[in-house]
């Protein structure tokens, strides 16, 4: 028998309790034609050699711990606080359910309570609900949200850079609902042009989309973008993929935006190839009942004690079914938990540093590849960035090739995503990367470029 | 949970906790020169500390979230038999290897040629899983079953377009979890009803019928189904779909049931979403994350999400070049971190091991079946797989119900059945073990039943107003509803 | 329980008072036991036409959410504002401060709902008392 199953005896026991002559008898309810014989699969392996055969495949893999990385695009290092992946450990949090039973859930639903609050207060909005997948599905949910509250509009207007995976994930998801999905490039200067804007806002738009920092670094005119959609009240979505601008940057929220979304994954969760990552929703209180996800609340029990349900539940797939808000059902609750944790231990003070580490580290790097002589030029050397930034060169996969030959992973070449950016290499930096890598990147372009 | 009770009353949330100038967390001291801001972004819309952030110290944070997990009841702790959720055992291994550096800190835009082993492993794991479902081949991008049934039927409308039959229709059966409605919609469908046979499973004539008008895109059906029987004609269902051109969705839900035994490829499935939390042991983490991967049918393998894993000899690649693809579904390829660990479990348990889980989660649920049924009815007799539904309609005789059988259960120190659904059972009590469990468990799980079951005949009040011994009792779910308070404010309005 | 006479009723648990040509609209008490504690009611706005079985609204209980279906055609003219804050008055006063809207009602559009006697006839049928 296997380690993870019971044991003979016991299968034993339950053939003779319910009257079985063998296990067989009790698959008799599945036709003989459509049983299959072994599976193609390897046997059993001991916990050593299944060790083995990992160490080996994240042995053909190269670490960016073992680099100086200033890779963003979407996925950013930033701290990983030791306390928080310790707690997430704890079986009573990682191995419990949806807290559906919640007498025995007040651990986890508490949890999201705070981290319901913590999107809040980052965002400046009001309700933000219990996770959803990613940064992308979370600009789609904002989408149809906005198309379910004007449900004659049938166009939505993405504002300037966007990034391409969003732009990918928006178009699969608005096809089938008869949106038209329509792009105002960026302007010169990196940022959404106003009167491009303004000339592309019309009264069948539903959501005007930014995302801010944008996918080229450049921070928007957040409060211009919800000027143009309030003109023909149209719903403004603020997209945000490098959550820690949060710190710095004043958030869509406070700026006349109807929902902030997107990716928490910038606050210390593993870049881990992609995902899991944290998706994220904000919205007014207005918008309360078109909300999509869950939504945890306060309340009491029968003895007066305080408690937390999971609450206007008539919004989700389990109830509403066909006129659900949403479909989604299993989000991305144990990264929610994590980012409270990470949130909890910055505070007030760490969330600001963390934003100014990284907004200094990036601008240190940009005063040297901003010079002459350095190899590289800026794309929008006049242009505000938060961490992130693009470098234009015309062979970007070959630079990196050779930084990487010297243990430094220099960036991100927008050469994967076609025409679509700018022919060069997006650089960011946080308050992971020491002087001393600065200099190494620095030096290595200024070689090797 | 010793405690328990008196430190939910003490526990606030941890904004509660703040004291002005702890810390939690310190970086190392800046190296780069101090920038100032007014100067480098200038012209931009600034905010200073956000007042309400807490200031605890890392102690703080430990005791705050240690007391929370107190408060839960989780699978290490027991028996958790959520029907159709399939609560096994998360194997610790799974979490250390989905942690090594090499896999956990890969950034998804690094060069291919940096990544050969990440791939390598998603590649490993498309191999298991069209083993495992005899299908021809599978995505792995989907963030979660829902997830995995929109990917699924995105597909299929992706297909009907492209052969230029556009069909507005989805047949689902009304034992369905509310996932299949909800997705159907969201693909651009219109969901049609169908009516099971009085044995709870898929009625044959009320397909074709439906099937007549030629609109229909696709039948959703779980299998075995939301009652733990298996669908004896669904391959026959298939053939009658395929003649029509229509498609089959099997919800892949309670795979864990026939895993080794039967293939969904066999029973001519087109797509199947897969819940690698549920039958693939990856943790459900209070509300996920989990994964969904979608086996795809040869007929709609043209249509999968981009990009595709591919292997020539030892080079692996990520392949963007599929026409008729659906696009993406989400950012990048997938929740990597949760397929590390299905791969893992998939190699511990192996051929064998992995047919041995699923006859164990049989031998459970008829074990429990068994033990029950002379107290709780069942509403629908024919055999069961891995779960059992019974009702709650004997108890109901006494004034008891469901909810009220589940409440007592807490008490009893197991996390109650699922009781939600399936719709077409009133006062349903969904009973899915695992095979992760002994006998001992099981029999400590049929003796609580039993002796509520007595309760609900001696005592119903009792049962009707537990529990008694949990951190919380019964919660006012009208008043969260009525005045929904959703985030903590320092000074509420 | 005993049905008020002084209106009509269909056999989707909605009841209509005729006042001239202003007709009050509401759900029965059945309706609403089946209901269960009502959180949230979603009404037509003021203006809007009704057509006569057709969706005119949600109400909301924690675990379920139920269509209204207007049981007579015409336009919206009212709309109960009380049931913003307290959509409990749908429980406890289901045929009278619970009503929902008032409509000018289309003629002849109340043709075939049930009397008081019918509907009672109707639940005892379908097994409720």
């Amino acid at each position: 028998m296997h380690r993870y199953l019971a044991g003979d005896e016991d299968r034993r026991k339950i053939l003779a309790a319910v009257g079985a002559a063998s296990v067989e008898e009790l698959f008799a309810s599945i036709p003989a034609e459509l049983r299959c014989g072994p599976l193609e699969l390897p046997p059993a392996r001991s916990e050593e050699e299944v060790r083995q055969e990992f160490w080996r495949l994240a042995g053909r893999n190269l670490a960016p711990d073992c680099t100086a990385c200033f890779m963003g695009a979407g996925v950013y290092r930033h701290l990983t606080p030791a306390l928080a992946d310790a707690l997430i450990q704890r079986g009573e949090f990682f191995t419990a359910y949806t807290p559906y039973q919640p007498e025995v859930s007040q651990g986890t639903l508490q949890a999201i309570f705070e981290f319901q609050t913590f999107v809040c207060q980052l965002t400046g909005m009001e309700i933000a609900n219990a996770s959803l997948y990613d940064g992308a599905t979370a600009a789609v949910e904002a989408v149809l949200m906005a198309h379910r509250i004007l449900p004659a509009r049938r166009r939505v207007v993405l504002a300037g850079a966007l990034h391409p995976e969003h732009v990918a994930v928006l178009t699969t998801y608005c096809e089938p609902q008869g949106i038209a999905v329509h792009r105002v490039p960026p302007g010169a200067g990196g940022r959404v042009d106003r009167e491009a804007l303004a000339a592309a806002v019309a009264e069948d738009v539903a959501a005007v989309v930014v995302q801010s920092p944008n996918a080229l670094g450049v921070v928007e005119d957040l409060a211009a973008v919800a000027a143009a959609a309030r003109a023909v009240k149209a719903m403004a979505v603020q997209v945000v993929c490098e959550a820690t601008s949060l710190g710095l940057l004043t958030p869509g929220g406070e700026l006349g935006f109807d929902v902030v979304c997107g990716d928490l994954q910038a606050f210390g969760i593993p870049p881990a190839f992609g995902g899991p990552h944290l998706g994220f929703f904000a919205t007014r209180q207005e918008y309360l009942r078109q909300l999509p996800g869950r939504l945890c609340g306060e309340t009491v029990d029968v003895d007066g004690r305080p408690g937390f349900v999971l609450t206007l539940s008539t919004r989700e797939q389990h109830i509403r079914r066909a006129k659900a808000t949403s479909n989604i059902c299993t989000n991305h609750g144990l990264m929610a938990l994590y980012v409270t944790i990470v949130l909890s231990l910055l505070g007030k003070k760490g969330v600001r540093e963390v934003a100014m580490a990284s907004h200094a580290t990036a601008e240190y790097l940009k005063a040297t590849l901003g010079s002459p002589g350095s190899g590289v030029t800026l794309a929008y050397p006049d242009s505000p960035t938060y961490n992130e930034f693009l470098v234009v060169y015309p062979e970007p996969d070959e630079l990196l090739r050779r930084l990487a030959g010297e243990g430094v992973l220099g960036g991100v070449s927008t050469t994967r995503w076609g025409g679509a950016l700018p022919r060069g290499i997006l650089i960011a930096a946080t308050e992971r990367n020491t002087r001393g890598e600065c200099d190494r990147l620095l030096d290595g372009i200024r070689r090797l470029a | 949970m010793n405690g328990a009770r008196g430190r939910a009353r003490r526990e606030g949330v941890i904004f509660e906790r703040s004291s002005p100038g702890r810390v939690g967390y310190q970086l190392p001291p800046l190296e780069v020169p101090p920038v100032e801001v007014t100067r480098t972004l200038a012209g931009v819309a600034l905010r200073g500390e956000i007042e309400e952030l807490p200031e605890v110290s890392e102690v703080d944070v430990l005791r705050h979230f240690h007391r929370l997990s107190q408060l839960n009841y989780s699978v290490d702790e027991g028996l958790y038999p959520l029907g159709s959720c399939t609560m096994k055992y998360n194997p610790r291994l799974n979490e250390e290897l989905a942690r090594l550096p090499g896999l956990a800190q890969l950034h998804p835009l690094q060069p291919e040629e940096q990544v050969q082993g990440a791939l390598e492993l998603m590649w490993e794991l498309e191999q298991a899983l069209v083993a495992i479902t005899g299908m021809a081949r599978v995505t792995l991008q989907p963030a979660a079953g829902a997830h995995g049934e929109l990917t699924g039927m995105l597909m299929v409308r992706a297909a009907c377009l492209d052969r230029n039959s556009p069909r507005s229709t989805v047949l689902i059966p009304d034992s369905a979890h509310g996932t299949n409605p909800a997705t159907a919609v969201f693909a651009g469908f219109k969901v049609v009803e169908i009516a099971s046979t009085s044995a709870g499973t898929l009625d044959l004539h009320a397909l074709a019928r439906h099937l007549e008008g030629g609109d229909v895109a696709a039948l959703m059906v779980t299998v075995p189904n939301t009652l733990g029987v298996f669908e004896p004609e669904i391959a026959r269902a298939a053939a009658m779909l395929h003649e029509r051109g229509a498609f089959l969705y099997i919800d892949g839900a309670n795979l864990n049931a026939f895993v080794g035994i039967a293939q969904p490829g066999a029973m001519g499935a087109d797509v199947m979403h897969i819940n690698l939390h549920k039958t693939f042991s990856t943790p459900h983490g209070g509300g996920g994350p989990g994964a969904g991967p979608v086996a795809v049918s040869q007929a709609l393998v043209e249509y999968l999400p981009v990009p595709t894993v591919e292997r020539t000899g030892d080079r692996l690649t990520l392949s963007y070049d599929r026409p008729k693809s659906i696009g993406k579904v989400r950012g990048f390829y997938g929740n990597f971190g949760m397929l590390v660990r299905a791969l893992a479990y998939i190699r511990s348990l192996g051929r064998d091991g992995l047919k041995a889980m699923a006859e164990g989660a049989v031998l459970n649920a008829n074990y429990i079946r068994k033990g029950l049924e002379e107290d709780y009815h069942l509403p629908y007799p024919g055999s069961s797989l891995h779960e059992v539904v019974f009702d709650d309609s004997r108890q109901a005789a006494h004034g008891v119900k469901n909810v009220d059988i589940a409440k007592r259960l807490l008490d009893y120190g197991f996390h109650p059945p699922t009781m939600s659904f399936p719709l077409i059972v009133h006062g349903a009590l969904m009973i899915e073990p695992t095979e992760s469990d002994g006998v001992e468990e099981l029999d400590a799980f049929i003796a609580a039943m039993r002796q509520i079951a007595q309760e609900c005949r001696e005592n119903p009040e009792l049962v009707r107003g537990a529990p008694y011994t949990t951190p919380v009792r019964r919660l006012d779910e009208v008043r969260a509803a009525r005045s929904p308070v959703l985030r903590w404010r320092r000074n509420p309005r | 329980m005993s049905y008020p006479q002084d209106r009509r009723y269909a056999k989707s648990h909605e009841w209509v008072l005729l006042d001239g040509s202003t007709a009050t609209i509401g759900i029965t008490s059945y309706a609403q036991e089946q209901l269960g504690d009502v959180v949230f009611v979603e009404l037509p706005a003021v203006g809007s036409t009704l057509e006569r079985d057709g969706a005119m609204g949600n109400i909301e209980s924690v675990k379920a959410v139920s269509e209204v279906f207007a049981p007579v055609a015409g336009e919206v003219v009212e709309v109960n504002g009380a049931l913003e804050g307290r959509p409990e008055l749908l429980n406890t006063d289901p045929h009278g401060e619970g009503w929902l809207v008032r409509v000018k009602m289309a003629p002849g559009s109340d043709a075939g709902l049930l009397t008081a006697a019918e509907y009672e006839a109707f639940l005892a049928e379908e097994g409720a008392h």
